[in-house]
């Protein structure tokens, strides 16, 4: 299969807002559209990876991705991850995997109380096999930017444990020539991204659809979602 | 139609802002006493806000004309042609006093209501700006005001998804009791397809979409037109509430409505609700509209004319859409969750007619409110001549380091990156060039054409020499797009004075337009949409004169944009300009001088 073979479906809630730009992250990737699938649709089309956008869905009234994650066409999002579909969430779609228990913790109010925007310093961490890690190597540090006010990775320490033993840990916040603190948001163990338990689903919360070229200031964006975008063709 | 217990009379009016001179016109003009409905609605239309009844004497001799001008002032946002069949719809709005009152929802709605301003005209937004100034920093509110303010304007924009991709923040204790908090939208538009609020046909539909109609800001335009004084906190319940989830599902049902060929006219109800709209729509179509009160989607009961009439509920507008689109139209709102109602009609009377419980709430002719909108020339003199400092003048004996440290220090000049970054400056993944820089620079999409655009005023300069600063703002605009790159076409602006009764703050108003007239001739960027708030004041003290400047220009290619850090040890610097050859600079007013003797 080649990259312009790969079906990407991108969820749109009604506050999603990174919709447009994934899209056509993806397109500039793979030279072909990704397919915008409104939320009170019931069904999916087959995917090879289904993409949940950053935003603020619903407003992020009640909590944040609350009420996304019971919107209609999460159910046929877990069916497609059931059957061992790749997903992933970034920002707002993160939150939103959380609420349905796709990936492990939930994301919490930043330390700082304030809105963050700007570029981190990113490290890839050693993970279980997955398509998302399959093309980097481990070590590799890499500048994304973050721009959320609940990015505050959190999990108890049992749990945090486990993760970072099974190798569900992807991206570590780590420092870099970025300006600000290491760690934006408070997250514990600096944790900027997990996978689920089979490595099939990735939440993060840095936007690599905003580092996609070199006017953007960086191009690390491009470089994860191209090796991602191959390990799935392969 | 006018009930014994709602005949209005003269001290109503005053309560309501109005003059004695204008509460005998409007009598004069209907040949009857308003009711309450009617006397509100004249009391937001001729409302300073509203009305320009100060400024339009002077607002009228700014340049507005030009080959790149599409749209000039009058409509919800001003237009040019940026090439390739694109136009930028931009425009600045004041919500200062709101969000003294109730800081984070008074910047959230300001944020709103400009964002709808452009996206009315068909744009789709693609940055937002903002001037903001706040009182002393060691003054006690100043901390909480800023917090306020800064997460409100984030709070809408980035929900919204639009980046918030630069603006400027100064602190002066003439702002203590009356901060500014300015707005400014830009969005872009095919040249031929930008839509305008003139109401069309008779027998038309008129539609209301967006959220419900609720209590909030009832008579807002009316406050904004009013000094502050000890008891204007009294005044939070006229505070609107701002929903940018909302505003972002009527963004995109109002664009993808646009798209199809459906709408005739279509207008924010921004300031004065339902009140400015219905006029503003029927005034320039030349028409008159009919309205069924009862029909307006109501978010409280029992709400009366009067009050559904002047609620400034935020995330609402009304169309005219062609007669036989209706259901198709209806179904896009449908999916996006909004209300679509419609609730009257347009007609050929001229009138304003309003129903409600089976009566008629309100028939008054259009054109009064409009054409026979009070006009002032309130009287003014020169401005007072200040002594020219020289450097000679001004001695400071501390170590130039030293001096370098407080300057760097200094609350206007420190960095900002603390406020701006919590704005979302990235989102629409188009942003070159966000806050921190001389200009922002944002990419039109798919193409390699570069929109710039920079918010610049110094009112200590503008108190200083009123003529001068106006015409500095303007310049200092025009150079922070010039160092980028960008070539500039056209400004926007938001003047922000105190109590123009007064002949001292008349005086200012009046020289600093002329210099920002002057200058914008000169340089070849006319004003194409603004904003005037008056009425600065607290306790009958004025705020330092801030006529912003907010400006917009273009790059043909993004890739020859310049930054503006140094990027490798060993280069040459260069400072460029005219320097007077007899003299070293101008340090009037400038910070260093107010960190050293004379």
């Amino acid at each position: 299969m080649t990259l312009s073979a790969l079906r990407v479906a991108i969820i749109v809630f009604p506050g999603s807002n990174c919709d447009r730009d994934m899209m056509l992250a993806i397109e500039q990737l793979t030279s072909r559209r990704p397919a915008l699938v409104w939320h009170k649709e019931a069904s999916l089309d087959a995917a090879d990876l289904v993409i949940i956008p950053g935003g603020f869905s619903f407003g992020d009234y009640l909590r944040c991705g609350a009420l996304a994650g019971r919107s209609p066409i999460m159910n046929a999002v877990l069916d497609h991850a059931a059957r061992g579909g790749a997903v992933m969430g970034i920002c707002n779609g993160f939150q939103i995997l959380t609420e349905t228990g796709m990936v492990p913790g939930v994301l919490i109010r930043n330390a700082g109380l304030k809105f963050s925007c700007r570029n981190v310093g990113l490290q890839l961490c050693e993970t279980l096999a997955s398509p998302f890690t399959a093309g980097l190597d481990f070590g590799e540090n890499l500048t994304i930017p973050i721009a959320h006010n609940e990015g505050n990775y959190f999990a108890d320490a049992d749990e945090l444990d486990r993760i970072e033993g099974n190798g569900q840990v992807v991206f570590r916040y780590a420092t870099s020539d970025a300006v600000g603190p290491v760690n934006p948001n408070g997250a514990s163990r600096d944790i900027a991204g997990v996978l689920s338990s089979n490595g099939r689903i990735l939440g993060m919360m840095p936007h690599p659809e905003r580092a996609m070229y070199k006017l953007h200031g960086g191009t690390d964006g491009a470089k994860f979602l191209l090796k991602s975008l191959e390990a799935l063709v392969s | 139609m006018t009930s014994a217990s709602d005949v209005m009379t003269f001290e109503n009016a005053a309560t309501m802002g109005l003059s004695r001179d204008e509460w005998d016109l409007i009598n004069q003009r209907l040949g009857r006493t308003p009711n309450l409905c009617e006397l509100g609605i004249f009391s937001a239309m001729w409302s300073e806000h509203c009305s320009y009844k100060s400024s339009k004497k002077w607002l009228k001799t700014l340049p507005i004309d030009g080959p790149q001008v599409i749209e000039g002032p009058g409509e919800n946002a001003g237009a040019v042609d940026i090439g390739d069949g694109l136009a930028a719809i931009f425009k600045i709005e004041s919500h200062n006093h709101p969000s003294f009152i109730e800081p984070y929802q008074g910047a959230a709605t300001g944020v709103g209501g400009i964002l709808r301003d452009v996206f009315t005209m068909g744009a789709r937004p693609v940055a937002l700006l903002n001037a903001l100034r706040f009182g002393a920093a060691e003054h006690e509110k100043t901390r909480h005001l800023v917090g306020g303010v800064v997460s409100g304007i984030g709070g809408y924009g980035n929900c919204i998804g639009i980046p918030t991709v630069g603006g400027e923040v100064n602190f002066d204790k003439s702002y203590n009791g009356n901060i500014l908090v300015n707005a400014m939208a830009v969005g872009l538009a095919n040249s031929d397809r930008i839509f305008r609020s003139a109401a069309t046909g008779p027998g038309n539909p008129v539609i209301y979409v967006g959220a419900k109609t609720g209590r909030d800001g009832i008579h807002g335009a009316t406050m904004a037109s009013a000094e502050f004084s000890d008891e204007t906190e009294s005044k939070r319940p006229t505070v609107q509430v701002g929903d940018p989830f909302t505003g972002k599902l009527l963004m995109e049902a109002c664009l993808e409505l646009m798209a199809s060929d459906s709408v005739l006219s279509i207008q924010d109800m921004g300031a004065a609700g339902l009140t400015s709209s219905s006029v503003e729509m029927a005034s320039k179509g030349g028409l008159g509209m009919e309205i069924d009160l009862d029909l307006v989607p109501a978010r409280e009961e029992n709400m009366s004319a009067y009050e559904l009439m002047l609620s400034e509920s935020q995330e609402r507008m009304l169309m005219v859409l062609k007669p036989d689109v209706t259901e198709t139209a209806r179904a896009i709102f449908n999916k996006w969750d909004l209300d679509f109602m419609p609730i009257g009609r347009v007609t050929e009377t001229g009138r304003l007619i309003l129903l409600k419980d089976g009566g008629t709430a309100c028939d008054i002719p259009i054109g009064p409110l409009v054409d026979d909108a009070p006009e002032y020339d309130r009287p003014h003199g020169d401005a007072p001549v200040r002594k020219q400092l020289a450097s000679i003048d001004i001695t400071n004996d501390a170590p130039i380091s030293h001096m370098l440290k407080t300057m760097l220090g200094h609350v206007d000049l420190a960095s900002r990156r603390w406020i701006y970054e919590q704005y979302d400056s990235q989102v629409m993944a188009d942003t070159i060039a966000g806050p921190g820089g001389d200009a922002a620079l944002v990419r039109v999409h798919g193409s390699k054409r570069g929109l710039a655009m920079s918010t610049d005023c110094t009112p200590r300069y503008v108190e200083a020499d009123p003529k001068m600063g106006g015409a500095q703002a303007v310049a200092e605009a025009y150079r922070n797009l010039s160092a980028i790159g960008a070539t500039p076409l056209a400004i926007t602006n938001n003047l922000n004075f105190g109590n123009p009764e007064k002949p001292e703050i008349m005086t200012q108003i009046v020289e600093s337009v002329l210099g920002m007239g002057d200058a914008a001739r000169q340089l070849d960027t006319p004003v194409v949409s603004g904003n005037v708030s008056l009425y600065n004041e607290t306790d009958g003290k004025a705020i330092q004169p801030c006529p912003v400047i907010g400006i917009v220009g273009v790059i043909e290619n993004v890739d020859d944009a310049v930054g503006n850090c140094f990027v490798a040890a060993g280069q040459d610097i260069f400072v460029i300009g005219q320097g007077d050859k007899t003299d070293d600079g101008w340090l009037g007013v400038s910070i260093y001088q107010q960190h050293s003797r004379r």
